[in-house]
């Protein structure tokens, strides 16, 4: 934590803080490969028949983590997990008021809120629709409402997708998803596979990352060789020297490339393959910034944002999706932005390429190709990460990005990297064509 | 192109697998305050990524460095261990002046051939910017009484001793030992012997540039260079030299009305470090790295410059008969010929050697002339005039970047390499693109 949020961590801070009724970030809780999944008992409860509680107990269990129907008086629980999936009607949101209402006081700090429900699309009736739908509101102001850490989030499971569910359960309880907070998540099918072991689910999963050499790529390329995976890291010549370092660290290889050459998705292919026997998993994460007002840019300023965040991304899907190119069961993730979402003065550009991302992972969700291979694509939006990128901001401007949030701080790389591992996992094969933000529930395009 | 089967004894061939260096810098420019062991532990650590060796053991590490701190005793041994490698991968300097590149690639080829070891990294680093500085033999052997002292007054005597003139350092120059001849004088002498015109080294040192800089253009050393401290590209490269510019320099080697040779048409001092990786066919094919090039064989020779009997930098024109002879070949053979340019004239009065009748005659034995290189197979991707020269890190620079090109040309392509060495020493190899 740096700034504002280091200060108001120190006894005069906390003290002027409480007085003036300030945010007070505090140190998010984050995964760690013996950490256990959640600090504490998971309180478990919901509407109906809650047919997800099983497979949520079960994955309870398989962590050693105890759950508990109710909150006993002085009990503080780690999370809480709710199953709406079978809400009718408005009426019946009356059951998540009476089971997380009174339990998020008794949240520990890094508590979580997991709402669980349908989609509002596949609603047999409007009312069912209007009760699922409202589930997304209850969520985001849940999120607002909570303190310390905690987060608050809704996973969508469609109805036959119930098998899906476990690593996004996991990864919303854990520390993984510590900067997460306030998303709707969609599990819609696919046959998810358990790994042999939770804390390697990536084992012999070959991955490319692009712009590697640091900040987000970095991190990424640091969870994923953590997770399992044999990495190819990928960055500009010129960056060389930092990216020798990153494959080093995470025993990986460094190909030298800059993404927008026209055979980009080729090379990395034809490497990937002769190193490593071929491709599974594709991280689109280089991108720049050449922020202007719109009424400044010139055309090599919007050509250049273009180009490398979303027209490069375009050129190096078409070998790496084709046959023979992604192995069956890949994943890809695209790093798009809050900006793309909420747009961004002085980043027309910027905004127009990430925002253009998103419109290319919703497209391939229904690429009938890609489902028969079972290959996913998602992306991820980052919203204030702490990089070099955004410690070139100007002061103010920075400590309002990093405040403007529910967590009262910004993310770190490595919060982006646990999104993107989570969304690699065989065990996310039902997760498909998702926009998660990695922004702490910014107030920006919430 | 060779058709000729090859007569070599050696039991198998090593096979370059790919390369690295670090730009190279101008000395007392970018690199200034880096030491040998900074650049070769660089060098390592981009081959390392390049080819995904962190964390391996690979069977030696051997490179050197020309001008060295009496401290770098161990000098590539604490570069490995510095490295990503494995602690376990044994490493030893070599030394054989602006040939040690060379040489180390050779070494270990041959132990790759024999079955010693089943891979290996050779290479050279050298910093002008950073050189060590001796102090004098006076002040040496006042300060070495001193410690052999057990009395003060023992002490006082030794301290004695000392003179004014003790304490100026002594700063290593680029001169021969026994001819107290910079290299440069040395050469401007045989650079006269052979009539080697300004125009002709201007020529040679502005193609060097312009291939050069075309290489650095199409991409060729992206996966041949990893940047360091910031430095991208060779700092001495000038892609706009021409002809016109290079004949506006005053010559500073040789004297009066013959005096040719110039700051643009003979190397500057340089830092920097390369490293190559060697390795049997199957140790490449176990990691899906692909094979370059493979090394065919090698010859060093030396002269006698010292009486004067031969130029100082003129020994590989006598290592060539011998290889092209072991080797069935002609000079015309080969389609890539690397020719390390200490100087512009260097290379040209080699050249001008190889098509004299007198000289192949009496000086290399030969019924005829090994005659004239097809000039557009030389140096193709520019050399040292323009990249720079840090001694001990030509030689890899120019075994990766010629394994690469003979690579492109496709299987059987042959090239060589030439690389002049002080004491009148010169070290050839010949490679064969797999
Ligand atoms: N930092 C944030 O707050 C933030 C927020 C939202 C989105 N993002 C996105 O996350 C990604 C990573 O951002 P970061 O903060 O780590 O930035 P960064 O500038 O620190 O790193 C980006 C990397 O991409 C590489 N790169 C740039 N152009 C390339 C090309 N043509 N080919 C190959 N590599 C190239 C760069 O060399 C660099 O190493 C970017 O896509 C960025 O837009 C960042």
């Amino acid at each position: 934590m740096a700034g504002y949020a280091s200060f108001v961590n120190t006894a005069v801070g906390k003290k002027l803080a409480a007085q003036l009724g300030l945010p007070r970030p505090v140190r998010l809780r984050r995964y760690a490969v013996d950490a256990p999944l959640v600090d504490g008992a998971v309180l478990v409860g919901g509407h109906g028949g809650t047919p997800l509680l099983d497979r949520v107990r079960a994955v309870l269990a398989d962590e050693a983590v105890t759950a508990v129907g109710e909150v006993a008086e002085g009990q503080r629980v780690s999370a809480v997990v709710a199953d709406l999936t079978a809400v009718e009607s408005p009426e019946d949101l009356e059951s998540l008021r009476a089971l997380v209402g009174p339990a998020l006081r008794s949240l520990a700090p890094s508590g979580r809120v997991v709402v669980l429900g349908r989609p509002p699309r596949e609603a047999a009736t409007p009312a069912q629709a209007a009760a699922r739908r409202a589930l997304e509101g209850v969520t985001r102001s849940i999120g607002k409402e909570l303190r310390a850490g905690a987060t608050a989030n809704l996973v969508l499971v469609s109805d036959g997708a119930d098998s899906g569910v476990d690593s996004t359960l996991r990864f919303l309880l854990s520390g993984r998803s510590a900067y997460v907070d306030a998303q709707v998540v969609e599990v819609t099918g696919g046959e998810a596979a358990a790994p042999a072991d939770w804390r390697r689910p990536l084992d012999g999963k070959v991955a490319v990352v692009t712009g590697a050499a640091r900040g987000i790529g970095a991190a990424i390329a640091d969870v994923l060789a953590r997770d399992g995976a044999t990495l190819v890291c990928v960055d500009v010549p010129a960056a060389g020297e930092a990216l020798a370092r990153t494959a080093n660290r995470v025993g990986g290889t460094a190909l030298q490339l800059d993404v927008t050459v026209p055979d980009a998705g080729e090379r990395i292919l034809e490497h990937a393959r002769a190193r490593h026997g071929g491709l599974d998993i594709v991280v689109h994460n280089a991108g720049i910034t050449r922020d202007r007002l719109l009424a400044n840019t010139d055309e090599q300023r919007w050509a250049s944002v273009v180009e490398v965040n979303l027209l490069s991304v375009l050129r190096m899907n078409e070998a790496l999706l084709a046959d023979g190119g992604l192995r069956d069961g890949g994943r890809v993730v695209v790093v798009s932005s809050m900006s793309g979402i909420a747009g961004n003065r002085g980043q027309s550009n910027y905004a127009a390429s990430k925002a253009g991302l998103i419109g290319l992972v919703q497209a391939l969700r229904d690429d009938q190709g890609l489902r028969r291979r079972r290959i996913t694509v998602n992306a991820v939006a980052p919203g204030f990460i702490e990089t070099e990128m955004t410690s070139r901001i100007p002061f103010a401007t920075r400590e309002v990005g990093r405040l403007m949030n529910s967590l009262s701080q910004g993310g770190l790389p490595v919060d982006v990297a646990e999104t993107i591992a989570w969304l690699a996992q065989d065990a996310s094969a039902g997760v498909n064509g998702n926009v998660v933000r990695v922004c702490g529930q910014s107030l920006l395009g919430a | 192109m060779a058709t000729t089967s090859q007569p070599t004894s050696l039991p198998r061939r090593a096979a370059v697998i790919g390369g690295n260096r670090i730009p190279f810098a101008r000395a007392n420019g970018s690199y200034a305050h880096a030491s040998n062991q900074d650049m070769l532990t660089a060098a390592l650590e981009g081959l390392v990524a390049r080819h995904g060796l962190a964390g391996e053991q690979v069977g030696e590490v051997a490179a050197g460095a020309v001008l060295k701190h009496s401290r770098d005793f161990n000098l590539t041994r604490e570069a490995v261990l510095g490295s990503s490698l494995s602690a376990h991968t044994p490493a030893y300097d070599v030394q054989q002046a602006c040939g040690t590149g060379l040489e180390a690639a050779i070494l270990v080829a041959n132990k790759v051939a024999l079955g010693q070891v089943d891979c290996g990294i050779a290479g050279g680093t050298d910093t002008a910017s950073d050189a060590p500085i001796a102090v004098s033999e006076g002040l040496r052997e006042t300060l070495l009484q001193l410690n052999r002292a057990k009395t003060s007054g023992q002490r006082a005597k030794a301290l004695a001793g000392l003179r004014p003139s003790h304490v100026v350092p002594e700063i290593p120059r680029n001169v021969e030992p026994r001819t107290g001849l910079s290299m440069g004088e040395h050469m401007a002498q045989t650079a006269k012997r052979w009539g080697i015109t300004r125009e002709a080294q201007d020529e040679l040192a502005a193609a060097s540039h312009r291939n050069l800089a075309a290489a650095w253009e199409s991409g060729f050393f992206d996966d041949l260079v990893t940047p360091f401290l910031g430095v991208t590209r060779d700092e001495n490269l000038r892609p706009d030299s021409s002809v016109e510019k290079l004949a506006k320099l005053k010559p500073v080697f040789g004297r009066g009305e013959g005096a040719t040779m110039t700051a643009g048409n003979s190397t500057p001092l340089t830092d920097g470090a390369s490293v190559v990786l060697l390795g049997t066919d199957e140790w490449a094919a176990e990691r899906g790295l692909p094979v370059l090039a493979h090394v065919v064989d090698a010859q060093t020779a030396a002269v006698d410059y010292v009486t004067g009997d031969e130029g100082l930098l003129m020994a590989p024109a006598y290592a060539l008969p011998r290889l092209l002879e072991r080797q069935g070949m002609t000079l015309q053979d080969f389609d890539l010929v690397e020719i390390h340019e200490a100087f512009a004239s260097t290379v040209l009065a080699t050249l001008a050697a190889w098509e004299d009748e007198e000289f192949c005659r009496e000086r290399l034995g030969l019924a005829k002339p090994v005659g004239s290189l097809d000039r557009s197979r030389l140096n193709v991707h520019g050399s040292s005039l323009a990249a720079g020269h840090p001694f001990a890190a030509t030689g890899g620079r120019i075994v990766a970047s010629l394994s690469k090109m003979l690579s492109e040309k496709g299987p059987g392509a042959r090239g060589l390499v030439s690389v002049c060495a002080a004491g009148g020493q010169g070290v050839m190899a010949i490679l064969e693109a797999a």
